[in-house]
């Protein structure tokens, strides 16, 4: 699942939420100058159409070999149940995804869950971030947040402390995804935050640390029927500093040259805290190297230059193949993938970069 | 040719027999494995199914992967059969269930839709609904409308299933709160036992974890003696095959004796002898058993197509039917029909070689097979032997010892059978007439023939005998049975054990409240295991006076009179049989999750269920349960009032026509009988051919002796004897034959149908019955088969009347 894949997430689901039962269903509105209040924001929120916590992290293991990984998970208020009484009724929906880039692999381990909430098995609670799905969770204790999963491949077990206050994205927290008024979000993150603790793969489990990105969005919009797919960054600079961009692609396939840019977005918080929001024209993302997927044949941008405002970054993947096939769940194909940002040459941080619409444009 | 014709018999029966059950299963257990998906483990409770309150905690276990939640039961659509429902939580369903849930319908998000369902190929077939329409299905007695939103290809299932998601089956389909199974996937490494230990830990009571191919087995282990019967009957028809063969041989080598004897003059060896006729028996059985697989295979192909693999026993209703191929039984049946045939030719074969050929050479005389000289001994041990035998208990739930005593009775009934009859023609007055004089001095010199003879008509007419006696005994007892399980005037069906359609509490009242109703007395229908890994009983909540239950046509006469505070229950045979259970045991039956000690009061004959059935008054049933449902109302027409009124008055009261079947008392016994009928009328079957084998054996000992007594014919038209009265001599002796082999063939007939109905049938169905012997079709048949007798003996003899009596009698010098 990728989180641009903005509100289509998981496909399926928003085709269930279209259909005829799902138009008598009133979602909130996302709407300009409602202020987010912490730390109730960070719970749940059941009346809106979908909801994501989003944690993406670079860590080093003892040897001081880098692995990138993704633990997230999804909500997604689904069809009306017309008042069904039954507790399996299909209310929300829970999608949990795990994924983890290890350059000595050269392409991702990767796993997904889908179930609807109930019986305390798979939820999203309110008031305070804490999604699960089977024995899959993350959970905010205080100042540190959990992040545990298993599957048969691999397993997540890492602690995540947070560091500095949510970094609110857009009008304090609403995030415009189109032109028009109508597709937009509320959205904040909470960067770097120091990462500790196991991650097993191929039978053993290694100590690591690191630094993750929290993202958590939540709205009831529609994607715009021009949209193609997206590009997104979340960078934790060494110095203490956190950029997020994101750029919204229409025409043609995500790969075409006339592929352009429908809404871009960025914030940045510097090192001393000032935080700053940048409108589209401030933003340009422009390709440096392609990747062609020999599974899927897709093409991706896996290095870009991006620039917000004066700043300049050149992102470099950790490993090119982190392509991520999730078609059995959400039929869709993308790539989401550790990276390294460069200034003049030099590192200066490091996070997550995610192409969506690079497989198939997105129709629904 | 006529041997041939037998082993072919018995093997295209066996085949047949073997290829139909071969198909049922193999069909039943592909399409269990469909509907259950590849799990490791489930979770199966009773009928009603079992709270979902358990499902959390089981879903948490360690070592458990997947646990998916699901509801399987029966969907009445009015105006077609009930349709099998598979309601799942497609998320988890996907992955145990993936030729259902899985990618062949990419949208498992619109089956989330509180109206959606799914049909398989065959069942929008035969519904004639595509994906748009809309599927009238009955709850209750309400009618409720689902949305087919896809239909299956028909790769993913050949069954007639819909599929609907969980909470859609819980709401629209009233079933709320409850599951009917949990299936497992375990985590890798996980230990099946252990998890399924920790499983059962928080179970409640009548709910159980068993490894997912424990359904196929139960169905295995549930038709098993029904399948083993079938089996023993093509086996009896092999036998049959077998013993042809024998008579035939014994013809061919009496025809061939001078043949064979100037073989061994010049200088063949006895062991060549049996060697050259052996080797003929093997090309016979070769030939019977290419023939009778053939046959078999198309007999079973015919049946498989137009009956279905249940072989109309119902076992597997709902399934559709390929042919199964299996070349290693098909090769078992071909090597055991030349076993046979080899085994059959056995005996004759050695009398020709050790008898000495200088008499031989000399004339045709009779083949003396051993028969004059046999001891009395064997036969009479065999007889006794079968009482003990008989009175084995069931070995591994099969009528082991039952099959023996019957084996056993027919070898001693034959190897006496040549002693009986030369003791009864030794008492039988010498006639005047000549011709009857000859006949009857001929019968008595002539043992061997005799023998043939007469063991032909044994073996096949006590065998007919027997089923007759069996299922004359079966249906009587069935129309007595009927009569007392049936005491109402009119029987008002909403459904069946597990289905949709059912009538609540206060459809029950309004329905008491009819004009036409005098009287009611409802009965709830569930099912549920009394012991885990065993098939689920049925349980019958009756409304009843405890203290009188009427309608129980208990074994002993009577309730027993209990001194206990515990609940009766009243159970059926088979129960009492499988569970070791009688009246004044006591018994936990889980009823909602919780076990409920009840005494067992009496034990009652039940002809509808196999597998158990425990009575239970239905008011102490609600006490316990809550549940208020129930499936059939027994009514008591009002003075005056016909069931067409009832039909009516209830068709108004529930708001529209065929939610419910009402029927009269006739029309169920009716059905009843005919179903008994149709089930047994390959019997009948199975007894015309015994009987043509009789009369094949009757022929052949004929000609042996007509061909052995040429001389003699010859010599008597010298004397001026006619060819009509050689043919009235004939006839004598078939008719003094046959006469004999009836009459002591009724007696071992009446003795095999003891076993049959005491230990067999007792042991394979768990059901008892009376003794009700048909005595005018025993009658009929035996006056036909007398003459059939007579008759072939005169047709047997024709050969020997025609050409010129000088000839038979050069013969002889």
């Amino acid at each position: 699942m990728n989180r641009r894949e903005f509100f289509g997430l998981p496909l399926g689901l928003l085709a269930a939420t279209q259909s005829r039962r799902a138009q008598g269903i009133e979602f909130p509105a996302v709407v300009p100058g409602r202020a987010l209040r912490f730390p109730d924001d960070e719970g749940a929120h059941p009346e809106f159409r979908i909801e994501w916590w989003y944690v993406t992290g670079c860590v080093f293991d003892s040897a001081g070999d880098p692995l990138g990984f993704q633990v997230t998970f999804f909500r997604n208020r689904a069809v009306d149940g017309g008042g069904n009484p039954s507790r399996f009724a299909p209310e929300q929906l829970i999608v949990a995804h795990a994924a983890l880039s290890d350059p000595q692999r050269g392409r991702l381990l990767h796993d997904q869950q889908l179930a609807r909430s109930g019986f305390g098995l798979a939820g999203a609670a309110t008031g305070v971030t804490d999604a699960r799905l089977g024995g899959w969770r993350l959970v905010a204790e205080g100042e540190l947040f959990r992040a545990r999963m298993a599957s048969r491949d691999f397993s997540i077990d890492l602690t995540m402390r947070r560091s500095q206050p949510p970094l609110l994205h857009g009008d304090r927290g609403f995030s415009r995804k189109s032109p028009g008024p109508g597709a937009a979000s509320y959205y904040y993150s909470l960067p770097q935050l120091a990462v500790e603790g196991e991650i097993g793969a191929d039978g053993k489990s290694r100590r690591v640390t690191g630094t993750a990105w929290l993202d958590h969005e939540w709205s009831s919009a529609a994607m715009e029927p021009q949209a193609t797919g997206w590009d997104w960054i979340g960078i934790n600079f060494d110095d203490g500093g956190a950029l997020m961009a994101f750029r919204m692609r229409s025409g043609g396939g995500g790969a075409m040259p006339d592929s352009a840019a429908l809404w871009s977005g960025a914030t940045l918080r510097t090192a001393n805290g000032r935080t700053r929001t940048y409108s589209p024209e401030q933003v340009t993302w422009t390709p440096v190297r392609w990747w062609r997927s020999a599974r899927t044949e897709a093409t991706y941008p896996v290095a870009w230059r991006v620039s917000v405002g004066d700043l300049v970054i050149e992102l470099e993947p950790l490993v090119d193949d982190q392509e991520l096939d999730a078609r059995a769940s959400t039929g869709t194909i993308y790539w989401e993938g550790a990276v390294t940002a460069r200034t003049a040459g030099r590192i200066v941080g490091r996070g997550y970069l995610e192409l969506t619409g690079y497989w198939r444009t997105f129709r629904l | 040719m006529l041997a041939v014709f037998g082993v072919a018999l018995g093997v295209a029966l066996g085949v047949a027999v073997h290829l139909i059950n071969a198909s049922a299963i193999s069909e039943f257990t592909l399409a269990a494995r469909t509907l259950s998906g590849d799990p490791d483990l489930v979770i199966r409770g009773p009928l009603q199914g079992f709270d979902e309150a358990i499902y959390p905690e089981i879903a948490q276990l360690a070592g458990i992967e997947v646990a998916s939640p699901a509801l399987e039961f029966d969907v009445r659509v009015p105006g077609h059969r009930p349709l099998h429902l598979l309601a799942a939580d497609a998320f988890h369903a996907l992955r145990i269930h993936p030729a259902l849930f899985g990618n062949e319908f990419a949208d498992v998000h619109a089956l989330l839709e509180s109206d959606a369902i799914v049909l398989s190929h065959a069942a929008a077939e035969e519904l004639g609904l595509k994906s748009g329409d809309h599927l009238k299905t009955q709850v209750g007695t309400q009618s409720v409308a689902l949305r087919v939103i896809a239909v299956l290809p028909a790769a993913a299932s050949a069954q007639r299933i819909a599929m609907a998601d969980i909470a859609t089956a819980q709401w629209r389909l009233q079933r709320l709160g409850l599951l009917d199974r949990i299936d497992i996937r375990l985590a890798p490494g996980a230990d099946p036992a252990d998890v399924a230990a920790k499983i059962a830990a928080l179970l409640p009571p009548g709910v159980q974890v068993s490894a997912a191919d424990a359904q196929t087995r139960e169905a295995e282990g549930m038709t098993r003696a029904y399948r083993v019967n079938l089996n023993m009957l093509a086996l009896v028809a092999l036998f049959t095959g077998s013993f042809l063969v024998f008579a035939t041989q014994a013809l061919t080598i009496v025809q061939r004796r001078g043949e064979i004897a100037i073989l061994r003059v010049l200088g063949l060896t006895r062991a060549g002898v049996m060697r050259i006729l052996l080797a003929e028996a093997l090309f016979i059985g070769a030939a019977g058993s290419a023939f009778g697989v053939a046959i078999g295979f198309v007999l079973a192909r015919i049946a498989v197509e137009r009956f279905g693999a249940d072989l109309g026993a119902g076992y597997f209703s709902g399934v559709t039917t390929q042919l199964h191929h299996d070349p290693i039984a098909l090769a078992a049946y071909f090597v055991l029909g030349i076993a046979v045939a080899v085994a059959g030719c056995a005996l004759p074969a050695w009398t020709a070689a050790v008898s000495d050929p200088a008499p031989a050479l000399k004339a045709a005389t009779a083949l003396e097979t051993a028969g004059s000289a046999r001891p009395w001994w064997p036969g009479v041990a065999l007889l006794a032997a079968s009482v003990p035998l008989a009175l084995l208990p069931a070995f591994d739930d099969l009528p082991l010892g039952g099959y023996a005593a019957v084996a056993a009775l027919l070898a001693g009934a034959l190897w006496l059978a040549p002693a009986v009859a030369e003791n009864v023609l030794q008492r039988l007055p010498s006639p005047r007439d000549a011709v009857a004089l000859i006949a009857v001095h001929q019968l008595r010199g002539a043992n061997s023939q005799l023998g043939i003879s007469i063991s032909a008509i044994v073996v096949s007419f006590s065998l007919m005998v027997a089923m007759l006696i069996m299922i004359g005994s079966f249906r009587g007892s069935l129309e007595d049975w009927l009569r007392d399980i049936l005491p109402a005037d009119a029987y008002v069906r909403a459904g069946g054990a597990g289905q949709s359609s059912f009538l609540d509490a206060a459809t029950l009242r309004a329905v008491g409240a009819l004009p036409a109703v005098a009287r009611i007395a409802a009965v709830r229908i569930q099912e549920l295991r009394l012991q885990p890994g065993r098939v689920p009983v049925t349980l019958l909540a009756r409304d009843m006076d405890p203290a009188q239950p009427e309608a129980l046509p208990l074994l002993l006469g009577r309730s027993l009179p209990l001194r206990t505070d515990l609940p009766l229950v009243w159970i059926s045979e088979a129960a009492a049989d499988l569970y070791g259970l009688s009246a004044g045991s006591e018994v936990n039956i889980a009823l909602s999750g919780r076990d409920v000690r009840h005494a067992v009061a009496g034990v009652w004959r039940d002809y509808t269920r196999q597998n158990g059935t425990l009575l239970i008054e239905r008011a102490h049933y609600v006490a316990l349960t809550g549940d208020e449902r129930v499936n059939d109302v027994w009514v008591w027409l009002g003075p005056g009032k016909s069931v067409a009124m009832l039909s009516e008055e209830l068709n108004r009261a529930l708001g529209g026509a065929g939610l419910v079947d009402v029927r009269d008392t006739a029309s169920i016994r009716n059905a009843s009988l005919l179903l008994f009928d149709r089930t047994f009328a390959i019997t009948y079957l199975l007894e015309a051919v015994a009987v043509v084998i009789g009369l094949f054996g009757i022929s052949v000992g004929f000609s042996s002796q007509v061909l052995a007594r040429r001389a003699e014919f010859g010599m008597l038209r010298h004397v001026g004897v006619t060819r009509g009265q050689i043919a009235a001599l004939l006839g004598i002796e078939g008719l003094l034959a046959g006469s004999i082999g009836i009459a002591y063939g009724l007696v071992t007939g009446a003795a095999i149908s003891v076993v049959l109905i005491h230990v067999i049938n007792r042991q394979s169905f768990h059901w008892s019955m009376d003794l009700h012997v048909p005595v005018l079709p025993l009658v009929l048949v035996s006056v036909v088969l007398v003459l059939a007798a007579t008759a072939t003996a005169m047709l047997s003899g024709r050969r020997a009347m025609t050409g010129q009596p000088i000839a038979g009698v050069k013969d002889d010098w």
